[in-house]
């Protein structure tokens, strides 16, 4: 009996300690200290430089933290109890978040630098208007090849159902990038909801899967490098990243269109130092910091005066930087709603089975 | 006395249930709610009459049997021998040691062994085979599972040969039965108790297998494992992925029914 006592003791004295812990971290995580200013981002998407940089010019103490993907930020976000002054989710993430009053209206008073970012970054379907959300950086699906792997480079997404590619492409693992190679090539909407044109972007796609060698995600890069396959399905940033090691890779987007995707800066309902999130838009409406931070990165920027700043390859690179004919041609994934979603992915999972 | 043995179980008990009961039954209620919220039989009708998940899940059992099977294979006779070594403890240790390291660690070195300027391709190359493609195929995965596996049937089987008394061999051997007799009327039978164990241990976890199916078969191994992530984290249809969950845990009550001691004996 007198061990159980000593028992209830420790397990009483265990909780008090966990519940003194937990205050002490909301203290930490939760009040407004003035000039604090938390930053929720994807990982390694700002050149850290950067960040010293604005601490520096502002005096604000940068609380840095990252996420993975939209979805998951979009639960920290929503559970609240964060503190977060700014987060950076992507388009069809942003329209959710606005349907659901997860983000504040912005001020436009108070944003310098309106001017610099291209028109064409603007007043788009997801946020009329940019009454929530500034541009970050942008980009595309399209196909990375190595010169040495392949006899003929692909133009379009016709080109990947070439016999010559059996068994040599890596495939990135989403239902939505997938199916709209299929819609794309059949001429089709990326965000198509007819059930015959999915059916039919679907049936296309199983001639497709011969020429796949694996459906990965994030590894996609590394085997590339490494000339594990010779194409790759992927994002715009991280066929830049690839050029970068291996100079033999190239990126191209298929002449059928693509899809444009956007990461823009919002200021979520759990903002606690409102003046440190509109500072931040600001120092990276900077048409230099701009630069520096698209150099860094390797995805494009919005922002038409940092332009100035790059080396003249750089925007000349039509495959990073495409033309006004392409960038028309281009399509934002808009949210399909939870039916949608649903068929969209069974079909995906049915393409999978295929292998 | 009796008090006391109570009272120590309570943590148990109470482990058992907010852990394992109550999440069960969560997913069993969650089966049966559509994504509205209400209550539906079309979760249960969706998956029975779609080919693809009724495929993924024959898939699941497929390679859970070869897997199981490969790691029986293979780790009956190391279990066997390593018993008859000098330091057995310490072999012992050696062979469990992998399971010290994290599974993603272990993935990502086998894709360093098998990629096209991996260590295997550099042998073959040496040896005038020219690079073959090793990755993203469903051999390799069967071969890295197999070897993620093998400790968790090794250390039953171990278990169950090693408490063998040593007297019943001599007596068997005493009484005319040669090796080979003796190996199959009284080892064989009393480490059978090490491989139910073992098959429940490796059966279980291989069934829902799923990093390795897309970091090592490029999915190309297609499981439920796959089908459940996709619906809990792509399209929020919770109702379905818990069916999923369900048909899993039910697989899971056959293997363990097929592996229940059926008579007593057996150590272990």
């Amino acid at each position: 009996m007198k061990k159980l006592t000593v028992l209830s003791f420790l397990i009483v004295l265990l909780a008090s300690g966990l519940h003194f812990t937990k205050n002490l971290l909301q203290h930490t995580s939760g009040t407004a200290e003035p000039d604090i200013f938390h930053l929720y981002n994807w990982g390694d998407y700002i050149d850290p430089e950067l960040l010293s940089r604005f601490e520096k010019e502002t005096g604000y103490q940068v609380i840095y933290e990252t996420f993975d993907s939209n979805e998951a930020m979009y639960t920290k976000v929503e559970q609240g109890g964060t503190g977060y002054d700014l987060v950076i989710p992507s388009e069809y993430m942003i329209a959710r978040m606005i349907k659901e009053d997860l983000v504040l209206p912005l001020d436009h008073e108070k944003i310098n630098g309106f001017e610099n970012i291209d028109g064409a970054f603007m007043d788009l379907s997801f946020d009329r208007g940019n009454q929530y959300s500034i541009p970050y950086f942008w980009g595309t699906l399209g196909i990375a090849y190595n010169e040495n792997m392949v006899k003929d480079a692909p133009m379009t997404w016709e080109d990947l159902f070439d016999s010559e590619y059996r068994n040599s492409i890596l495939m990135i693992d989403g239902a939505r990038e997938v199916l709209g190679i299929g819609l794309q090539a059949t001429g089709h909407s990326l965000n198509s909801k007819d059930r015959n044109e999915l059916d039919a972007a679907a049936d296309k796609l199983t001639d497709l899967a011969p020429n796949i060698k694996a459906l990965v995600a994030d590894e996609i890069k590394m085997y590339m490098i490494q000339e594990e396959a010779g194409l790759a399905v992927t994002y715009s940033g991280e066929a830049a990243d690839m050029i970068w090691e291996n100079e033999d890779i190239h990126y191209i987007l298929p002449e059928e269109g693509s899809n444009l995707w956007f990461d823009n800066m919002v200021i979520p309902y759990t903002v606690k130092n409102k003046e440190a999130a509109y500072a931040f838009i600001n120092f990276m409406l900077v048409p230099e910091v701009a630069a520096q931070n698209a150099d860094y990165i390797g995805y494009s920027t919005p922002n038409k005066a940092a332009m100035a700043y790059f080396a003249e390859e750089t925007i000349e690179d039509e495959q990073f930087y495409p033309d006004q004919s392409t960038l028309e041609k281009l399509e934002v994934y808009e949210d399909l709603g939870q039916e949608f979603i649903g068929l969209y992915n069974d079909l995906f999972l049915k393409f999978k089975t295929l292998k | 006395m009796d008090k006391q043995r109570k009272l120590l179980s309570a943590p148990y008990y109470l482990w058992m249930g907010l852990f394992v009961v109550v999440p069960v039954l969560l997913m069993l209620f969650q089966s049966f709610r559509d994504m509205d919220g209400s209550f539906t039989f079309l979760n249960l009708k969706g998956y029975f009459t779609s080919p693809v998940y009724l495929y993924m899940t024959g898939q699941s059992f497929l390679y859970a049997f070869l897997i199981t099977a490969m790691t029986l294979f293979i780790s009956y006779p190391a279990a066997y021998f390593l018993t008859k070594t000098k330091h057995k403890q310490l072999w012992l240790l050696v062979l469990i040691l992998p399971t010290w390291i994290n599974i993603l660690l272990k993935a990502y070195a086998f894709i360093g062994i098998l990629s096209q300027s991996g260590l295997v391709n550099q042998l073959l190359g040496v040896m005038g085979v020219g690079p073959q493609p090793l990755l993203f195929t469903r051999s390799s995965f069967l071969i890295v599972a197999t070897y993620i596996e093998i400790p968790f049937m090794l250390l039953p089987l171990f278990n169950a040969l090693d408490g063998i008394e040593g007297s019943l061999i001599l007596a068997s051997r005493d009484l005319g039965a040669n090796e080979w007799q003796t190996f199959r009327s009284v080892v064989y039978p009393l480490s059978l108790s090490g491989v139910r164990s073992g098959i429940q241990a490796v059966f279980i976890p291989s069934l829902s297998l799923f990093m390795l199916t897309r970091l090592i078969a490029g999915n190309r191994v297609m499981t439920l494992g796959t089908a459940i992530e996709q619906h809990f984290l792509v399209t929020k249809n919770w109702g379905m992925g818990s069916v999923m969950g369900i048909v899993l845990i039910v697989i899971v009550f056959v293997v363990m029914g097929l592996t229940r001691k059926h008579q007593r004996g057996g150590i272990g």
